[in-house]
């Protein structure tokens, strides 16, 4: 028998077939992923009517029914038995002002749009971490920037020269006062929290009693009662004729509260970093501060930078409380507003609430997403 | 020894004493000391000063005097003529009520969004996904308030109402419920139903001891289930049924300003205990769906692939292998948020439902003993932490890993 002739015996490599249809592409990936059982699919079913019956009322509500133009309340009632009026946007356009600058006086107003932009300016490059000159940045925006804003907003008299007209801390409002104490709760924050996170490892035990009793207490006790605090008790705390402004005392209670957060981030970060980086910078014969400051600290801030942003979200979302001390934020200027007689329609609560949400949304969902962002890239750092 | 110990004894004495980071210490001790007491003595005398230029008398007798306001929902016996202290009291137990009912709402959808964020399934992991996004970035106060200012604004009136099984009825004045009632014979109902729980945890402990020693397993689980429903649903029917419901009664027709809901019929659970329950829970589930996520995302994929080597099935897996080891990395942050959502519950000043911060306000309005209510305020939730935190350390310690 000659096995020359066997047919069936290949002589060169089968062509790669592309992969069957059903495996790959959308229909694959929709096979894999939405249609796998029929628990799945029923699943995959039960969700897209879920998400319809959500989505859709929210779309129909926010753009397809709503009244885009107007000038008061009539614009937005039905004008006919049967009309379904959806979001009044033509009041958010016409409250806009006082939601972002409160009762600041019209005139003055550039003098807040000049620190929104010089916020943007001095926040936005330290946050990207490829931008150099981090150092000179970080005094820019956590010491050059709160004086020169402090001095805008308030106002600059030297003398009998008005440079700036003095406004009242009581004129403020709207996401002013969200952002004014958002970032002053942070930039205040962050140095006390150093300090007292350095407190609680510290090896001096009394140094270290005050630094935990410090922490637990304010992590214990709920923003409201500290805000409380702040408006009620901290003038009792101070000698007769010295008062402070109600905004100054409300700072200071959300510094302190937040302050405690904040040492415990920067207490995780120390704790990442490894012992020989102690001991190291000790034997270079560096002492306690110029060892934390030129070694320790610049790595563990860096690595809890996730941490502080997240800090920082949250005391963002806590701003809003401050509307229960009597103190106007966006959430509490929208809140006053439902109280006008030339806007009151049954949508105006759902828009305004839905505005409100809206803007708090894009700002902690995108300092969200740049904590995850930061997070992986430190993360790779750290793979070796 | 001795000549080291001659050594030391023979270096010089140094330069100055700053540069021991004993005594250096010690100083700084004294005067952080020193600082904190003058700071106290100034804060203290300050008070004393200001208190008394305004005429409030310090200390806490002012809570045995009347306090003359209502309060809108307790959970213990409570007229206008009761203390202050009373309404402390019912404040901080309706504190207890939303934080309790809050917490088990909270976990069960924090749980079944977590675990929808990891199912396969495209669709429902990104609904979850937005759920959590959307609930944790913003605010609770604005929850709050959109539940009950446009939620629960948006219900019928007084004189009408939304049913659901015609048992459940939603209006204005708020959530309408059968309430039951106990008659006669329905402690032994109650105690059947304890009976049913101690067999349930003594048979477990059987169950378990007999495993380990024979390797044979019993079905505790689902003998625990039957008897826990059976035995007291048993006793109900026994001893003729004594437990009944009373349900809410509305009237339709009659005098206009008599129809709607009678008063004290039923359960009535008001506007703002739901907005603010509804809310709390809500917002919290979206933080408890990422520890859960997380949780179980820290289960490495070898111990499900170990558990099906060793032959067990998908049930058994989850059960047996990656739910006791995801609850060791879910419970301590799991108890942080319990405790958030207990604190948060102090928002309820803001829509006036009667929670401690909120009846304390109206105390402090009305004595200005503003040092006292905020030390109560503080104290009581102080105390709520540290019994948290007592918790996590001993359940820490419980389940730490124990390594070689």
């Amino acid at each position: 028998m000659a096995n020359a002739d066997l047919a069936h015996v290949r002589s060169e490599e089968a062509p790669t077939l592309p992969a069957p249809v059903s495996t790959t592409g959308a229909i694959g990936w929709m096979r894999k992923n939405l249609f796998s059982s029929v628990g799945n699919t029923i699943l995959t079913f039960i969700g897209i009517w879920l998400a319809y019956s959500i989505i859709a009322p929210i779309i129909q509500f926010a753009f397809i029914d709503a009244v885009w133009t107007g000038d008061d309340r009539q614009a937005c009632l039905a004008t006919q038995e049967g009309q379904t009026v959806g979001a009044c946007w033509a009041y958010v356009k016409a409250y806009l002002p006082q939601f972002i600058y409160g009762r600041y006086p019209l005139e003055e107003r550039w003098r807040v749009d000049v620190v929104f932009v010089l916020l943007v300016f001095t926040m936005v490059p330290l946050l990207i971490p490829s931008l150099p000159r981090k150092g000179l940045n970080a005094i820019l925006f956590l010491v050059v920037f709160p004086v020169v804003a402090y001095f805008l907003l308030t106002g600059l008299v030297i003398g009998d020269n008005v440079i700036l007209p003095i406004v009242q801390t009581a004129q403020w409002g709207g996401l002013l006062v969200t952002l004014v104490i958002a970032v002053t709760g942070i930039v205040a924050s962050l140095p006390l929290g150093i300090a007292l996170a350095l407190g609680r490892r510290s090896q001096m035990p009394i140094v270290k009693l005050v630094s935990i009793i410090f922490i637990e207490f304010w992590r214990g006790v709920p923003l409201i009662t500290v805000l409380f605090m702040a408006s009620v008790v901290l003038p009792l705390f101070l000698p007769d004729g010295v008062t402070f402004d109600k905004l100054l005392r409300v700072l200071i209670g959300v510094t302190l509260f937040a302050s405690a957060y904040m040492a415990e981030v920067v207490r995780g970060g120390l704790q990442a970093i490894p012992k020989g980086q102690y001991e190291g910078a000790q034997a270079l014969g560096l002492r306690f501060w110029p060892m934390m400051y030129l070694i320790i600290l610049p790595q563990a801030l860096k690595m809890v930078i996730p941490g502080i942003v997240n800090t920082f979200i949250g005391l963002f979302k806590d701003t809003t409380l401050v509307l229960i001390v009597g103190m106007f934020d966006l959430l509490g200027q929208i809140q006053s507003s439902f109280s006008d007689p030339n806007w009151s329609t049954p949508t105006q609560s759902y828009t305004g609430y839905l505005f409100a949400t809206a803007i708090f949304f894009v700002f902690c969902f995108g300092m969200s997403r740049y904590s995850i962002f930061m997070e992986r890239k430190l993360h790779t750092g750290h793979k070796r | 020894m001795a000549v080291l110990e001659q050594d030391t004894a023979a270096t010089p004495a140094r330069a100055s004493l700053m540069n021991d980071p004993k005594i250096r210490g010690i100083f700084y001790q004294v005067l952080l000391v020193a600082f904190l007491v003058l700071s106290g003595w100034f804060i203290v005398s300050n008070t004393i000063v200001n208190l008394e230029r305004q005429n409030i008398a310090s200390g806490f007798g002012f809570l045995d005097n009347t306090a003359g306001f209502g309060i809108i929902q307790t959970l213990v016996p409570y007229a206008e003529t009761s203390s202050y202290g009373q309404a402390l009291f019912a404040g901080f137990l309706n504190t207890l009520l939303v934080a309790v009912v809050g917490i088990a709402l909270a976990t069960v959808l924090g749980f079944v969004a977590g675990i929808a964020r990891l199912s396969p399934n495209w669709v429902i992991s990104q609904i979850a996904y937005w759920y959590v996004e959307i609930l944790r970035n913003v605010p609770l106060l604005l929850q709050i308030f959109f539940w009950y200012f446009a939620v629960l604004r948006a219900v019928p009136g007084k004189r009408d109402k939304w049913s659901l099984f015609d048992t459940f009825h939603l209006n204005i004045g708020g959530l309408r419920a059968p309430k039951p009632l106990f008659e006669s014979g329905s402690d032994i109902v109650f105690y059947a139903l304890l009976a049913a729980i101690a067999a349930t945890v003594f048979i477990a402990r059987w169950a378990r001891k007999r495993q380990e020693a024979t390797g044979q397993q019993f079905p505790s689980l689902l003998t625990g289930f039957g008897l826990i429903l059976g035995l007291p649903l048993i006793t109900f029917f026994v001893m003729g049924m004594p437990i009944g419901l009373e349900h809410p009664v509305f009237n339709e027709t009659g005098p206009m300003l008599q129809r709607g809901f009678q008063l004290n019929v039923g359960i009535n659970v008001i506007p703002e205990f739901l907005a603010l329950t509804v809310a709390l829970a809500i917002y919290t589930s979206a933080f408890i769906a990422e520890i859960v996520r997380a949780g179980i995302q820290a289960v490495s994929h070898g111990q499900t692939e170990a558990a099906h080597a060793l032959g067990l099935r998908q049930g058994p897996t989850l059960r047996l292998v990656i739910i006791p080891q995801a609850m060791r990395v879910i419970i301590p942050p799991l108890t942080s948020q319990y405790l958030n959502l207990t604190k948060n519950s102090s928002l309820a000043v803001a829509i006036a439902f009667p929670d401690l911060v909120s009846v304390g306000g109206t105390v402090l309005n009305q004595t200005g003993q503003a040092i006292e209510v905020i030390a109560v305020w503080m104290m009581v939730y102080l105390s709520l932490s540290l019994l948290t935190s007592m918790f996590m350390n001993w359940y820490n310690q419980r389940m730490a890993l124990v390594e070689r």
